[in-house]
């Protein structure tokens, strides 16, 4: 009796993995091995025409913290570098707020209208995705740059004199990017919310919450785990925008994405952009697990 | 139930009309309705599905707004507050527990929205605790109880900022029978013990004769009777009323004169019986009327009985005995007797028998 059962569950654990196998490949040589080419290449010396050359070496790692002046050789802190990562982490913690506060009431509508009508406003969230990114983002700038709609609408309005700049500002890259993530953030707080018994909420209004108490002590905690999602979702494809910022940012807001494409491109110093860009990792990884641990803390707590 | 006189009446529901949707799909949920509710009482709203039992409640909460008509609370007009601004709490059909707090936290809410101080929010949520027996797993989940439990946190909850009303929806038809049972008596108990006006909804009949002061029958949106247990049960006005409340019979009968003992109605079978009209019904020609199966009896001597049939059917049920009977004019006709110690069953299918209608047993119907 229990031999049958031992290999009917060996088979079930055999067809598992066969299953998975694709999944596994596709994780192993798409995501893991262009890591560790990476990885390796932050370690080696830079080829005098791009490329690297095979000598193990930590100059990459030294030069995202620290630079040495050409002539007398002083040592001091990259702050280009450092001043580039921390502008990232800024404008993509922007966006993310932006994002937040756009994201969650639109999420909220969607999810109070009736059940027929929902999928065609989520449609309408969606759409914007089916255009290209470099596209969607010449989009913006028409609608920013100084002869764009708005100011001239302004203009003819006789609101403003002179156009407001607009265009290659950290507001604009913002814009951009808001612009291009608020769905993630929308569709994950929408999940959460479609989940939402809303004769909770209701619960609420009767025991004399003002709509402003039900929002904050009980559908934001109840609706956290998307916005947590959402809230990853828009910071990590910001940290490493690159088209975003290249457009609307002009040429001097650089962002790290930018930062490390120099390096790879006009730079030829590949060591440093591949340096740059597991320093990039780390951040974003050792921001989510700070940020998990502060949004779930609560939870940790009662569960 | 006066309706100028809104002093001592809790609620007072005043032509309230409720119609949701528009042109094709619009339905009318509450058809004109005015009842009143009394202070201190066990008021219930009893009906089949989807007669707006539930949309009646929703009115009265807030959650929704009436299309037509007045909604009273202590004779002040409250239809235009929002349910947060109102005295009034609601005890959800699925509970609606906050599951991102504890037990305690749930029952301390609606006290911390009003802005109470916490040594007074604290000394309230134990004495809740303590009246739905939960003190032990206060500092539980709400996901972390049984149904029974949840159950009482709900109503524990509702009760803590102590509403003028409370409004019940269906509370006891998620848990078992036996469950259900202790907590009918559970609920008049925190009725009596509070002193709040409860309305509660249901669809099932005995429980509403079992636990109310009042009930409203409801049918597609309408209130046909309003009574106590008893007056709904031994006096159904309406056809309706008469059929979803325990069993009866229906006859037609013929008014005959008002005499020196009341009105009169001609049988089928040509006897003259004393029967109850109810407040506006017709005065004369022919009328439903309706016998309770209990309050008639079997007999052998035809000659003196009100009606005759043949017995076509007994049904044994331990405590008593329902004979099924076919009158001369084919009508069906059950009768319910006590079953005796004797263990002998009195009479046989195929008898023909008379059948003696105790005194008030009779009611004529609205129609
Ligand atoms: N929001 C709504 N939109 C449209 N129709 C509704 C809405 N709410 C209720 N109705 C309709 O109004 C009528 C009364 O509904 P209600 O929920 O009050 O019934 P109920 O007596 O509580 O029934 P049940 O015993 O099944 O709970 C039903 O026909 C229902 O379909
Ligand atoms: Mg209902």
């Amino acid at each position: 009796m229990t031999e049958p059962v031992n290999s009917r569950m060996h088979k079930a654990a055999v067809n598992r993995w066969l299953l998975l196998a694709p999944a596994l490949v596709i994780l192993c040589f798409a995501a893991s091995g262009p890591l560790l080419i990476v990885l390796v290449y932050s370690f080696l010396q830079p080829g005098d025409y791009g490329g690297v050359v095979w000598n193990f070496s930590i100059e990459a790692w030294f030069n995202v913290l620290f630079q040495e002046d050409i002539f007398d050789e002083t040592v001091t802190f990259a702050d280009a570098h450092l001043s580039i990562f921390w502008r990232s982490v800024r404008l993509s913690f922007g966006t993310t707020v932006m994002a937040f506060v756009i994201g969650f009431p639109t999420a909220y509508f969607i999810a109070t209208r009736p059940k027929q009508q929902r999928d065609m406003w989520l449609l309408l969230i969606i759409i914007p995705f089916w255009t290209n990114l470099l596209i969607r983002t010449f989009a913006i700038m028409e609608v920013i740059r100084n002869e764009g709609v708005i100011n001239s609408a302004l203009l003819a309005a006789g609101v403003i004199d002179s156009p407001i700049q607009i265009l290659f500002t950290d507001f604009a890259i913002m814009l951009g990017m808001l612009y291009v993530y608020l769905p993630l953030m929308v569709l994950p707080i929408y999940a959460s919310m479609e989940r939402l018994d809303f004769s909770i909420v209701e619960a609420g209004y009767d025991l004399y919450a003002s709509r402003f108490k039900v929002l904050r002590r009980i559908i934001l905690p109840l609706v956290k785990p998307g916005v947590i999602a959402g809230s990853i979702l828009v910071f990590v494809p910001s940290l490493g925008a690159y088209v975003t910022p290249r457009v609307l940012g002009g040429g001097k807001n650089l962002m790290v994405g930018n930062l490390i494409e120099l390096q790879f491109g006009q730079g030829r110093n590949w060591p440093l952009g591949s340096a740059l860009a597991v320093t990039l990792l780390v951040i974003v990884m050792v921001a989510l697990l700070f940020y998990v641990r502060v949004a779930t803390k609560e939870d940790i707590k009662h569960g | 139930m006066n309706s100028s006189n809104g002093g001592s009446q809790a609620v007072r529901i005043e032509a309230v009309s409720k119609v949701f949707g528009e042109g094709e799909g619009r339905v009318v949920a509450l058809d004109n309705v005015t009842v009143g509710i009394r202070q201190n009482e066990f008021f219930t709203l009893l009906g089949p599905s989807g007669c707006g039992k539930t949309t009646l409640l929703r009115l009265i909460a807030g959650f929704e707004h009436p299309t037509g008509g007045e909604i009273l609370l202590e004779g002040a007009d409250i239809s235009a507050l929002p349910p947060y601004a109102r005295p009034v709490n609601t005890v959800f059909q699925s509970y609606a527990l906050f599951p991102h707090m504890t037990v305690a936290q749930n029952i301390g809410f609606g006290l911390e929205m009003l802005g109470k101080p916490r040594a007074e929010i604290d000394r309230t949520v134990d004495d809740m605790l303590q009246l739905v027996k939960m003190t032990e797993l206060k500092d539980r989940h709400t996901n972390q109880i049984s149904g029974g439990q949840q159950q009482r946190v709900a109503l524990a909850r509702a009760l803590a900022p102590h509403p003028k009303v409370l409004l019940l929806d269906e509370p006891l038809s998620a848990l078992d029978l036996k469950l259900r049972k202790e907590m009918q008596i559970e609920l008049k108990r925190l009725q009596n013990e509070t002193g709040i006006t409860f309305v509660f909804v249901t669809h099932d009949q005995e429980e509403a004769l079992t636990m109310s002061d009042q009930i409203a029958v409801m049918n597609n949106g309408k209130i046909l009777q309003v009574g106590a247990p008893r007056d709904i049960y031994d006096h159904p006005a309406d056809r309706f009323v008469a059929q979803f409340i325990g069993e009866t019979n229906f006859l037609t009968a013929e008014l005959a004169s008002r005499g020196k003992s009341g009105t009169q109605v001609k049988l089928p079978s040509g006897k003259s019986v004393a029967a109850a009209l109810p407040a506006d019904g017709r005065t004369q020609g022919l009328v439903t009327v309706v016998v309770r199966p209990e309050h008639a009896r079997l007999t052998k001597v035809k000659s003196k009985a009100a009606l005759t049939g043949t017995l076509e059917n007994i049904v044994y049920f331990g405590t008593d005995t329902h004979y099924h009977l076919q009158l001369e004019d084919k009508t069906p006709f059950i009768v319910r007797e006590q079953n005796q110690p004797d263990g002998q069953a009195p009479y046989r299918e195929g008898d023909q028998l008379g059948i003696e209608i105790g005194a008030d047993a009779v009611q004529v119907l609205r129609d």
